[in-house]
């Protein structure tokens, strides 16, 4: 018999994801429609996909600098300076990562002690708490609430700072519950994080993906540049998830400190993910344009659908979900989840697993066909019907 | 004429999907289908949509027996009326199926649809080169439709993504 684990502690003790074991459930039945996706259902741009083969038949297969191909640094310098009036140096505050996942993750091993806090807005992003834990800080979870629209109250920010506290985390336009800040909650909430000498981890991956308001960016909020960490990456606007690519910008102290964890753990992203990305740039802000239309659309359809079959929801002003309220019919998400899956073969995501205040709520991807939205209304309809 | 940004979302929607439900038209719009009706007789009375059409891939019926050609026309035009003359005494056969002006090497580009090459070949001889002011022809026979008005024929993508993810 072995007494002692292989495995860490920290990893033994970490939970698994709860969309996890609903993959699971899905998987493994035929006909299943599903608004269960967290990414485009459209696939990257043909021009995009071509600079890669393009680059691969030239014989780009070596590794890059660490932070990236100068080059791809320089166009994301000047898209964030285009779309988002803020300024980054290609030089010394822009590393290309392996998605907004590795963003994230060397971001927080970059500035956590052991035991700092980092206060976690749900409902959120499943790998939020868990990457805070295994970078040696705390995660503090604060819970919005449906009568803010899930918006992060300065309250409740206030609420939860502790002379620990180091950063806090926000993704606005927000996975799963689509919220938007606008402007005038930003800058309220950077006062706080002002007051108290914070840092903002901004997860601005959903930035393109905004269908009311103008998008801005927690570092374009005044005095905010110096203690803001932007995460954005390919993945979502551009419609290229599976190709891993995202990027973070920094203050110089902190993207310096953060390429040494970077090159030491990643070296570099992936080259060929590198030259799609270039492209997409360069030529492909046409693309994410009509996407953008498209899921607009779509959000618009469904949100109006839902309320009309008694699922009430709030209309969300980015990402591609919406998050209906199932409050009504008396069941937790997690049964309501399963017994739809069961009854009438359409996925969705219990809230709870993005965080205690997402129960009484399911996350609705509307990233799919209008068919596939079409035939998933109508089952809806006949299971709310069914249990009234 | 300027549209405003409803009637060019209706506009953008319809055109890869002319069958699309009113209701869901308003859904996505978040105009009431009234508006909508509305808006759908003012586009079509102004002519900015002309006409709801289906693209069908005629390769896969057996018992379809045609063949397209592309005709690049080179024409002297009038004082006066340019080459809106000749261009109306093309299109007004009902053997054509669409009529461009074009810049570069020559002037009108002509579609014409017959049931054989040889039915092609008598319109292009015996209507088109003996109109009084096309100088000459040149005749390309489409072989193959691989994309057609924005569709691709052979694609069926199936979608390639997990069922669940975060
Ligand atoms: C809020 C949020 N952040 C980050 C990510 C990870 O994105 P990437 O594919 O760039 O790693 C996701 C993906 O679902 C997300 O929803």
């Amino acid at each position: 018999m072995i007494k002692t684990s292989y495995v860490s502690r920290t990893i033994a003790e970490l939970k698994p994801s709860g969309i996890r074991r609903f993959f699971d459930l899905a998987a493994n039945l035929e006909g299943v429609v599903s608004l269960g996706v967290g990414e485009p259902d459209f696939v990257t741009s043909w021009a995009v996909r071509e600079a890669a083969i393009n680059s691969l038949e030239e014989g780009y297969t070596s590794y890059t600098a660490n932070a990236g191909l100068f080059e791809l640094r320089s166009e994301i310098s000047k898209y964030m300076e285009k779309q988002f009036h803020v300024s980054y140096r290609p030089e010394d505050q822009i590393i290309v990562t392996v998605g907004a996942s590795q963003a994230l993750d060397i971001t927080l091993r970059t500035i956590l002690n052991p035991g700092e806090e980092v206060i976690v807005v749900e409902p959120c992003f499943v790998a939020y708490a868990p990457l805070v834990t295994m970078a040696g800080g705390i995660p503090v979870t604060v819970q919005t609430s449906k009568d803010d629209d899930f918006k992060l109250t300065p309250e409740q920010l206030e609420a939860a700072i502790t002379p620990k506290t180091k950063a806090v985390l926000i993704c606005s336009p927000n996975n799963p519950t689509g919220t938007q800040l606008e402007q005038a909650e930003l800058v309220m909430l950077a006062d706080i994080v002002k007051k108290h000498d914070l840092l903002v981890i901004s997860d601005e991956i959903y930035a393109e993906l905004a269908y009311d308001e103008v998008f801005t960016s927690f570092a374009a909020i005044d005095g905010m540049m110096e203690r803001t960490i932007v995460i954005n990456g390919f993945s979502k606007g551009f419609a290229m998830t599976g190709w891993r690519l995202g990027f973070v910008c920094a203050p110089k102290e902190i993207s310096e400190a953060m390429l040494k964890l970077h090159q030491y753990a990643m070296m570099c992203a992936p080259t060929m993910a590198q030259h799609a990305a270039l492209e997409a740039l360069k030529h492909g802000m046409q693309d994410v344009e009509e996407m953008r239309r498209s899921y607009r659309r779509r959000r618009n359809y469904i949100v109006k659908s839902f309320n009309d079959i008694g699922l009430d929801c709030h209309k969300p002003g980015g990402a591609f979900y919406a998050f209906p309220s199932i409050e009504k019919t008396g069941m937790t998400s997690m049964e309501f989840a399963e017994r739809l899956l069961k009854e009438e073969l359409v996925a969705v995501v219990p809230g709870d697993v993005f965080g205690e205040s997402g129960e009484g709520h399911i996350r609705c991807s509307y990233a799919s066909s209008m068919e596939h939205l079409q035939e998933a209304l109508k089952r809806m309809e006949r299971f709310m019907k069914n249990h009234s | 004429m300027h549209l405003n940004e409803e009637e060019l979302e209706v506009l953008r929607i319809i055109e890869n999907n002319s069958r699309i439900d009113l209701k869901d038209l308003a859904k996505m719009t978040e105009l009431s289908e009234a508006d909508i009706e509305v808006t759908l007789k003012k586009l079509e009375d102004m002519r900015v949509i002309v006409r709801y059409l289906t693209v069908i891939n005629w390769a896969k019926v057996d018992e379809y027996h045609g063949v397209t050609a592309m005709i690049d026309v080179k024409v002297t035009p009038k004082r006066g009326v340019g080459f809106d003359e000749v261009a109306k005494r093309i299109y007004r056969f009902k053997e054509v199926e669409s009529v461009y002006l074009m810049s570069g090497a020559y002037d009108l580009s002509v579609i014409v649809e017959g049931r054989s090459m040889n039915e092609v070949a008598s319109f292009v001889s015996e209507k088109l080169s003996t109109l009084d002011s096309v100088i000459s022809t040149t005749t390309h026979f489409i072989m193959k439709k691989y994309k057609h008005d924005g569709t691709i024929f052979d694609q069926t993508e199936e979608d390639k993504r997990i069922v669940v993810s975060p």
